[in-house]
């Protein structure tokens, strides 16, 4: 049992990790896709034109893993979790129907307009037909994210005799006081990768010294997005997702910043290591007070340490936990630091001759990935033992009757095909972009 | 309510059915009826801005499934493990072959992923009629409404099932044979010239393999699922879904002969929307019969969501489909007619 419990937990891991690489940039590229196409339509400027359609053809491929990712997480909640889909479908089928019916239609007929369809639509109907791809994913994150907040948050339902829970305000479950912050920081987060790699692209051209014209609407495109959400990260969504954390999972909290004891003016801790063996960190670098003031705007008040909390209920990767969420912040202080200095650059027009910083903005666009994954990481190794928080143990939400060799031979499966397909998308985007602009506007 | 339910999961599974179908039967024929690049991409332009609509159609309908009965989307899901992941494998190959072929413009791409398409369209139609066989058929449901099936055991229906028996294998022919016709009709509207005829040509032949293998099944259900006609007889209105078998049946031998494809593909439609409705209509309520102990089937009513939920779920998921409906009207109008290539390439 025990070891079918750890096959689900990998293949969940993995091929829902691998599945968000792309629908971020998804989500990301179709909001900076649609203002390009509106820049070109508002100044009648072609090149702008030519530049949404480039991208259009990255978004394609992108796009394409993305669904083909993303059928299988829509199964594995009744093949891997089935004991988890029969207790909490009452109330999780709600949204990940609504996701299919409102979202995934949307996206999927509109995206073939936008694709096929620049021809017979004309730019005016084009304009809609990408803005409509660009709500259809907004929509999809939005019921994704809301699954996962009444996951984390659980709201808005009833037992019933058999020991499931039941919808009990449709309301309630979409305005859950968890989805907003959760929502607007994982959008936002969608477009900080989406600069970057815009931007990254962007100081490709220029340093290679081709397509130049393209590389500077790239990187100004890149980086004022970019630094507008860069920030947005930080204060006040990430800030304010801290608090949900702080005030409805403390031991969560405590997990993610390394806290043993309760204290009270605790200090945020920069860098150390967890000991999970003398249950303290190792080589902490820290800041007195801080995360005091942090959680509750008051350097003396008390938070709560791992200590105060039963051992059954701490979550049970602590380093990992610990390490994702450092990892996380850590780079988005570096993605500010990245944009600030780049947008004053921009601001005095020196960027697109500063080569040393394009060089960091070339070799920077894997980042917000990893920050990304990272992120996903500490909401949800956070939320262990529980599956849904206060309510059912993950342990108890696998399927029945399938065994570990099942799962195993199924994981190893992903893997290799998985490993297929990344290869794949990266060779047909590295060949999209060694095309150039130009070469995607001849070809049409 | 859970009628209600029962009734639209059907439909939108049905949807998916008669959609998808098209396409994936599209690929079926794929290598047969196209011999040239130009004629290969014509077929994959024929399906290239809808089969991700199509496709979705089976994501909708698994939600709405999952949100209406969600034990049956547990048990279903988990008993038929293996399968179901080879069957998202298929879909994944399927869908990278339409979306990768194109990007790069070297022979031995092309064909690889040519092939790929197809053989992924073969063997999910199988696997698709099997599936359908093995619900007929039952399955060792336990106490708790679960199961677990493997793959294929002696091949035969008792004692131990398998996935795969000679009973679910038959039923994935019909599968196979009704979905190439259905994709070739669909290719034969589309296209022109070579591609038509030939498309044409499939289908004249693939009708008989869809008779020859659909009366064996219905004969061997009758004599495993006697009941199944018990609904019919109780509510004699039912005999109507079949009646579109038949008709469908007939249509698609009669307008083929004449070369009317439009009328032929709406034929090939009738006959699988009357295949589905014909076996939802003899199931219900049973949506899971058990091969066990008739007392362990899964039915709508032990299966369903509370109430609450399955009434708010109605007034969304009608103004769901009515925009869905919208979209799809939109893009089938504005890609009408027959596929041309453009003489600058473009897409596909
Ligand atoms: C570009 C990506 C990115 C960046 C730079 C940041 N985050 Fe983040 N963060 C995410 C991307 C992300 C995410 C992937 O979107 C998560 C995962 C789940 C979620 O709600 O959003 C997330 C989750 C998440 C959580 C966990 C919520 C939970 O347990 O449910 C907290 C507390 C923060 N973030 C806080 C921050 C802070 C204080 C940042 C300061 C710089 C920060 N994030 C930068
Ligand atoms: C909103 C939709 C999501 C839902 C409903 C969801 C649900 C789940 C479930 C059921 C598990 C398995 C139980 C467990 O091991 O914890 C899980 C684990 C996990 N998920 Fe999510 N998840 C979602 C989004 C994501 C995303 C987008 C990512 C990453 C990019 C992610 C990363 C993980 C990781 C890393 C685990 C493993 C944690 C562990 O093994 O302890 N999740 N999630
Ligand atoms: C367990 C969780 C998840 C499930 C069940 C899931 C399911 C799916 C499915 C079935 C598709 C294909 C849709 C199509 O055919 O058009 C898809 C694509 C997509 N998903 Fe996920 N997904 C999960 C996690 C996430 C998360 C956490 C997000 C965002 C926050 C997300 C955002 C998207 C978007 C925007 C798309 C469409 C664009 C693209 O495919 O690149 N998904 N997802």
């Amino acid at each position: 049992m025990q070891d079918a419990f750890l096959m689900d937990r990998l293949q969940f891991a993995f091929t829902v990790s691998f599945h968000y690489l792309f629908p971020q940039l998804t989500m990301g590229m179709g909001l900076l896709i649609v203002i390009l196409k509106w820049i070109a339509m508002r100044k009648n400027n072609e090149r702008y034109n030519t530049a949404a359609r480039f991208w259009a053809k990255i978004f394609a491929i992108n796009f394409a893993v993305g669904v083909v990712t993303g059928i299988p997480m829509e199964f594995q909640f009744g093949t891997n979790w089935a004991k988890f889909s029969t207790f909490a479908g009452g109330v999780i089928g709600q949204t990940l129907a609504m996701e299919g019916v409102f979202a995934f239609f949307l996206e999927s007929s509109f995206l073939g307009l936008f694709l096929f369809g620049e021809k017979k639509l004309g730019q005016r109907g084009h304009f809609v037909s990408a803005f409509l791809v660009f709500l259809g994913s907004w929509i999809s994150g939005f019921f994704i994210v809301a699954t996962d907040a009444w996951m984390q948050h659980p709201v808005a339902y009833a037992m019933d005799a058999a020991g499931n829970v039941q919808l009990q305000s449709f309301w309630g479950l979409i305005f859950n006081p968890w989805v907003g912050w959760q929502y607007v920081h994982t959008m936002a987060g969608a477009v900080v990768t989406a600069s970057f790699v815009m931007a990254s692209v962007g100081a490709y051209y220029l340093l290679a010294r081709r397509e130049e014209e393209y590389g500077k609407i790239f990187i100004r495109l890149g980086v004022v997005m970019g630094i507008v959400f860069s920030l947005f990260m930080a204060f006040p969504s990430g800030d304010a997702q801290g608090k949900n954390v702080a005030y409805n999972q403390p031991v969560t909290l405590a997990a993610m910043e390394g806290l043993f004891q309760t204290k009270e003016g605790a200090e945020l801790i920069l860098i150390g290591q967890p000991d999970m063996d003398k249950l303290r960190m190792d080589n902490p670098l820290h800041v007195p007070k801080l995360l005091s003031f942090l959680t509750y705007y008051h350097w003396e008040a008390e938070v709560k340490g791992l200590d105060a909390f039963q051992r059954s209920d701490w979550p049970d990767n602590i380093p990992l936990l610990y390490y994702s969420y450092h990892i996380m912040v850590g780079l988005g202080t570096i993605f500010i630091a990245i944009m600030v200095i780049s947008a004053l650059l921009l601001w005095k027009r020196k960027l697109y001759a500063a080569r040393w910083l394009l060089w960091i903005l070339l070799l920077s666009f894997p980042f917000p990935f990893i920050a990304n994954t990272a992120g996903w990481m500490t909401a949800e190794l956070g939320r262990q033992p529980w599956l849904v928080y206060g309510l059912m143990r993950t342990v108890d939400g696998i399927s029945p009757t399938v065994s570990a060799g099942n799962s195993l031979f199924t994981l190893l499966g992903f893997l290799g095909m998985y490993f297929v397909i990344g290869v794949l998308y990266l060779l047909l985007v590295i060949k999209e972009i060694n095309h150039g602009p130009e070469a995607a506007a001849v070809r049409r | 309510m859970e009628i209600l339910w029962f009734i639209i999961v059907a439909f939108m599974l049905a949807m998916y059915v008669v959609l998808d179908g098209f396409d994936i039967g599209a690929g079926i024929i794929h290598l047969l009826v196209a011999k040239t690049d130009d004629e290969r991409r014509i077929v994959l332009n024929s399906i290239g801005p809808v089969w991700d609509g199509n496709e979705v159609w089976i994501l909708a309908a698994g939600g709405t499934l999952y949100f209406a009965f969600p034990l049956l989307y547990a048990s279903s899901f988990s008993g038929f493990y293996l399968p179901l992941i080879i069957v998202l494998w298929l879909l994944m190959l399927r869908g990278l072959g339409i979306e990768f072929r194109h990007h790069i413009h070297h022979t031995l791409w092309k064909s690889f992923w040519d092939v790929v398409f197809s053989c992924a369209s073969i063997l999910l139609a199988v696997f698709f009629g099997a599936a359908l066989g093995n619900v007929v058929r039952g399955v060792p449901l336990n106490q708790e409404g679960y199961f677990f099936e493997p793959l294929w055991t002696t091949f035969t229906i008792v004692p131990e099932s398998g996935i795969l028996d000679w009973f679910t294998t038959l039923m994935g022919l019909v599968a196979l044979f009704t979905l190439t016709t259905h994709g070739a009709n669909y290719v034969a509207m589309k296209t022109e010239g070579e591609v038509q005829l030939r498309a044409r040509n499939v289908a004249s032949k693939s009708v008989w393999g869809v008779i020859v293998t659909s009366v064996p099944a219905l004969l061997v259900v009758t004599s495993i699922r006697p009941e199944i006609w018990n609904n019919f007889s109780s509510h004699a209105w039912g005999y109507i879904f079949p009646l579109f078998d038949v008709l469908g049946l007939a249509g698609m031998l009669y307008f083929n002969f004449r070369k009317q494809d439009g009328m032929t593909f709406l034929s090939s439609t009738t006959f699988i929307a009357g295949m589905l409705a014909s076996t939802a209509f003899g199931l219900f309520p049973n949506v899971l019969p058990a091969s066990t102990d008739p007392n362990l089937s899964l039915t709508i009513y032990n299966v369903s969501a509370k109430s609450y939920g399955l009434g708010v779920g109605l007034a969304w998921w009608i103004l769901g489909i009515v925009f869905a409906a919208g979209y799809f009207i939109f893009i089938y109008r504005t890609f009408r007619g027959k596929v041309a290539l453009p003489t600058e390439e473009s897409g596909y």
